[in-house]
C-alpha cells in the first residue's frame, strides 16, 4: 500500500506557479504591508525602549510643582520647560533627608546654538545612569574641574565640530538663534562624552556655580546696563545658587520610595512634585497610546488591503478556472476538496508574503540602523519577532486563509452548479 | 443480449429519476427506465440540447435526482451522502470530457494518476505491480503516447488529440468498472476518432470495464455493443422562460 501524497497542497502550488506573475505581485503587496505594520511595531517598541533607556538608576526627580510627564519630559528629555524653579533651600532640605543616598541638581534654561546648557555638578556623570544602568563615559577630556568649563555631549561634538580645548559662547534662553549671549564669559570644552542615544548626546554641561556666574549680572532676564561684572571678578564671587530646575535623586533603600514621594509632594515653604521616572513613562505611554493605537490601526488596514488584494486576484482567476473545478469534481473531489484547495492557495500566498514581509523588514532594518540612529537617536534593536509579534503573524496567515474561503465558497456553489458541464 | 453471470450486477439502472437544475431557467430531466448491463459498450445519441450532460451528471452522481432510482453497480447513489458519491464516483467512474480534460498546471503524469489520490482501491490496484507511475506510463504507452518523450512537457503544451488520450489514461489508471466519456472524439478528425475509440475499448476490454460514450454522432455506432437514443430513455424539458 502506497501513502497517498497530499493532493491538496500540491496542487495548490502547482496552480500557483502555473499564475507565477500575478501570485507573486500578491505577495509583494503582503509583504510591504506585513513590513509596513511590523515596522509600525518595531518603531514603537524601539521609541519606547529609548524612552525607557534614557533614565535608569534613578528613584524619584524633584521639580516644581506640575504635572509628572511635564517634569519628566523638561527634566530628562529636554522637551518643554520648567513652570517654576526649586529653591536652593528645598534642595538642601532634600538632600540632608536621612533616604537620600546622593541628590543631583539640574539647572536649564539656557542654551547654544540650539543644544541646551544643563547646569549640574561632577556627580552627575557618575550618577546619571541610561540603558539598564550604563554610566556616561568621556570620548576625550573630563569632567570640568575650572568654573568655566563645559563638557559636551556627542551630537553637540559633531555638530559643531569642537574639540576639547575650543571656546564657547552660551546665550541665554532657548531659541537655535539667540540675541542675548553670555559673550563676557565664555566657556572652555573641557571634555566629551561618548555617544549614548539619550537627550545628553545634545546637552552642553556646565557646573552649577557657573550658571550662577554667567547670571550674575542679569536681573529679569537682561543684563543689567553698567552693572557688567567680568569673568575674573564673578570667580571672587559667592556663587552659591539660589534655585535649580529639577533633581535627580538616589535612595538608600527603594522601599523608602514611596515615604519620600508623600513627604516631597507635602513639603510645606514650596509646592514640589516628586515622580518616578518608570511611572511618569508609564503615564506619558497612556498619553500617546491613542497615536500608536492610530498608525497600528492605520497599518492593519493596509494588511487587509493587501489581503483584499488577494481574493480579487483569486476570484477573477475562478471563471477560467470552472474546468479545473470540473475536472477535479469528476475524479472524485469532494466540493470540500475544491474549497480546501483555494482557501490552501490563499493560505499559501499569505504566507509567503508575511515570510517575504518579515525578511524585507530585516534587511531594511539593519541598512537603516545606523543612519536612524544618528539621525533621531533612536536605537532599534534587530532581535527575534517578539511574542506578540509572532501573534500577530499568526493572525494575518489565518486571515489570509479565511480571507480565501470567500473565493473558495464561490468556487464551491459554481462547481455544484456546473455538474458535468465543462465551462471554459 | 442476456445477463452475462448472475454475479454481475447490471451497470446502471435508473428508474422514475427526477432531475430539475436549480433556478428560473431550470432544465429539467426524466429517466422512466434504463438499464445497462455490464460488459458492454454504449454509445447514447443525442441532439444538443437533449439532456446529455444532465444524464451525464446524474450518471456519475454529480448532481442527485429529487426522486426514483438510480443504481450503480447495485450501489443506490441516491443513498448515499454527498461525500459517499464523491467517493464512489472516484472509486467506479473513469470520466473522459469533450475537451480542456486536463489541469494545465499539472505535469502529463500527474494528470494521469489524479484520480489515485481520490480512490484507494485503485490506487491499490495501480500499484500491484510496480509503482502506480509505472503504471501510468503503461497505459499511456498503450494509447499511443511516448511517456518519456512527454515526461517534461505540461499539459497545457499537448495537442487535442493528445490531450484526450491523456485524459483516457486517467479514466482507465487503476481499473474503474464504468468509463464515461462526454464526446470525447469530437475535436479529432474522423481518422483519429476510430483510432482513439479502438484505443480507449482495448484498454477497458483488457480492464473489463464497461463503457457510455455520449455523442451526437450516430455513425460511431459501428463500433458499439449498442446505440440508444437519449430522448427515447428520457424526457427534457426546458422551462417557459428559455
Amino acid at each position: 500500500m502506497i501513502v497517498p501524497r497530499p493532493i491538496i497542497p500540491r496542487l495548490a502550488l502547482q496552480s500557483l506557479r502555473n499564475r507565477a506573475l500575478t501570485a507573486s505581485l500578491t505577495v509583494l503587496a503582503i509583504a510591504f504591508s506585513v513590513m509596513l505594520l511590523l515596522g509600525v511595531e518595531k518603531v514603537r517598541t524601539g521609541a519606547r525602549q529609548s524612552f525607557a533607556d534614557t533614565i535608569s538608576g534613578t528613584d524619584l526627580i524633584v521639580g516644581a510643582r506640575s504635572g509628572s510627564i511635564q517634569l519628566l519630559l523638561y527634566s530628562v528629555f529636554r522637551i518643554g520647560n520648567a513652570t517654576n524653579n526649586v529653591t536652593w533651600k528645598s534642595y538642601e532640605d532634600i538632600a540632608k533627608r536621612p533616604e537620600v543616598a546622593w541628590i543631583v541638581p539640574l539647572s536649564l534654561g539656557d542654551s547654544h546654538h540650539g543644544f541646551r546648557v544643563l547646569g549640574t555638578t561632577a556627580d552627575y556623570f557618575e550618577r546619571y545612569k541610561y540603558r539598564h544602568g550604563q554610566t556616561l563615559t568621556f570620548a576625550s577630556g573630563g569632567p570640568f574641574k575650572d568654573l568655566f568649563d563645559a563638557v559636551i555631549g556627542a551630537d553637540v561634538a559633531k555638530a559643531l565640530g569642537y574639540e576639547v580645548g575650543d571656546p564657547i559662547v552660551v546665550a541665554h534662553g532657548l531659541g537655535s538663534v539667540s540675541f542675548i549671549e553670555h559673550a563676557d564669559k565664555p566657556f572652555r570644552v573641557s571634555g566629551i562624552l561618548a555617544k549614548t542615544g539619550t537627550p545628553v548626546d545634545r546637552t552642553v554641561h556646565v557646573s552649577l556655580e557657573a550658571i550662577e556666574a554667567i547670571h550674575v549680572d542679569w536681573q529679569g532676564g537682561m543684563p543689567v546696563p553698567g552693572e557688567s561684572v567680568s569673568a575674573d571678578a564673578v570667580r571672587q564671587m559667592d556663587l552659591k545658587p539660589k534655585a535649580i530646575t529639577a533633581a535627580l535623586v538616589g535612595l538608600k533603600s527603594k522601599l523608602a520610595t514611596f515615604k519620600l514621594q508623600r513627604a516631597i509632594n507635602e513639603y510645606a515653604e514650596e509646592p514640589l512634585s516628586a515622580i518616578m521616572p518608570g511611572a511618569a513613562l508609564q503615564e506619558l505611554w497612556g498619553l500617546v497610546g491613542t497615536a500608536e493605537t492610530a498608525l497600528s490601526v492605520v497599518s492593519a488596514m493596509v494588511v487587509a488591503t493587501a489581503l483584499l488584494g488577494m481574493v480579487t486576484m483569486i476570484l477573477t482567476t475562478l471563471n477560467e478556472r470552472r474546468r479545473e473545478m470540473a475536472i477535479l469534481r469528476s475524479v472524485g473531489a469532494r466540493p470540500g476538496t475544491i474549497l480546501g484547495l483555494l482557501a490552501t492557495e490563499a493560505g499559501l500566498l499569505t504566507l509567503a508574503g508575511v515570510a517575504l514581509g518579515v525578511v524585507l523588514l530585516y534587511a531594511t532594518l539593519a541598512l537603516l540602523r545606523p543612519w536612524v540612529d544618528a539621525t533621531y537617536g533612536l536605537n532599534l534593536d534587530i532581535d527575534a519577532p517578539t511574542q506578540r509579534e509572532w501573534l500577530m503573524l499568526a493572525s494575518i496567515v489565518a486571515a489570509g486563509f479565511l480571507a480565501g474561503l470567500l473565493p473558495a465558497m464561490r468556487a464551491y456553489r459554481l462547481s455544484l452548479a456546473d455538474g458535468m458541464t465543462v465551462r471554459t | 443480449m442476456q445477463r452475462a453471470t448472475k454475479t454481475t450486477p447490471d451497470v446502471v439502472r435508473m428508474s422514475g429519476v427526477r432531475f430539475r437544475w436549480p433556478g428560473a431557467r431550470g432544465f429539467s430531466l426524466s429517466i422512466e427506465d434504463f438499464v445497462l448491463p455490464a460488459h458492454q459498450r454504449v454509445l447514447l445519441v443525442g441532439p444538443s440540447g437533449a439532456g446529455k450532460s444532465t444524464f451525464l451528471s446524474l450518471l456519475c452522481g454529480i448532481v442527485t435526482p429529487s426522486a426514483g432510482r438510480l443504481e450503480v453497480l447495485g450501489t443506490d447513489l441516491t443513498r448515499l451522502s454527498n461525500t459517499a458519491r464523491d467517493y464512489f464516483r472516484a472509486e467506479h467512474f473513469g470520466i473522459i470530457f469533450q475537451m480542456f480534460n486536463l489541469l494545465p498546471y499539472g505535469s502529463i503524469l500527474d494528470n494521469v494518476m489524479l484520480p489515485l489520490s481520490f480512490a484507494r482501491d485503485r490506487r491499490e490496484r495501480a500499484s500491484r505491480n510496480g509503482p502506480a507511475e509505472d503504471e501510468a506510463r503503461r497505459l499511456l504507452q498503450s494509447l499511443g503516447l511516448d511517456a518519456a518523450e512527454l515526461a517534461g512537457l505540461s499539459a497545457a503544451n499537448l495537442s487535442v488529440g493528445q490531450q484526450q488520450r491523456v485524459a483516457a489514461a486517467r479514466a482507465l489508471i487503476g481499473g474503474p468498472e464504468l468509463i464515461v466519456a462526454d464526446e470525447p472524439t469530437s475535436a479529432l478528425d474522423r481518422d483519429r476518432q476510430l483510432a482513439f475509440l479502438d484505443l480507449l475499448f482495448a484498454e477497458a476490454e483488457a480492464a473489463g470495464a464497461s463503457v457510455i460514450l455520449v455523442s451526437h454522432e450516430e455513425q460511431l455506432g459501428t463500433r458499439f455493443d449498442r446505440v440508444l437514443r437519449l430522448d427515447e430513455i428520457a424526457v427534457s424539458e426546458r422551462s417557459a422562460a428559455a
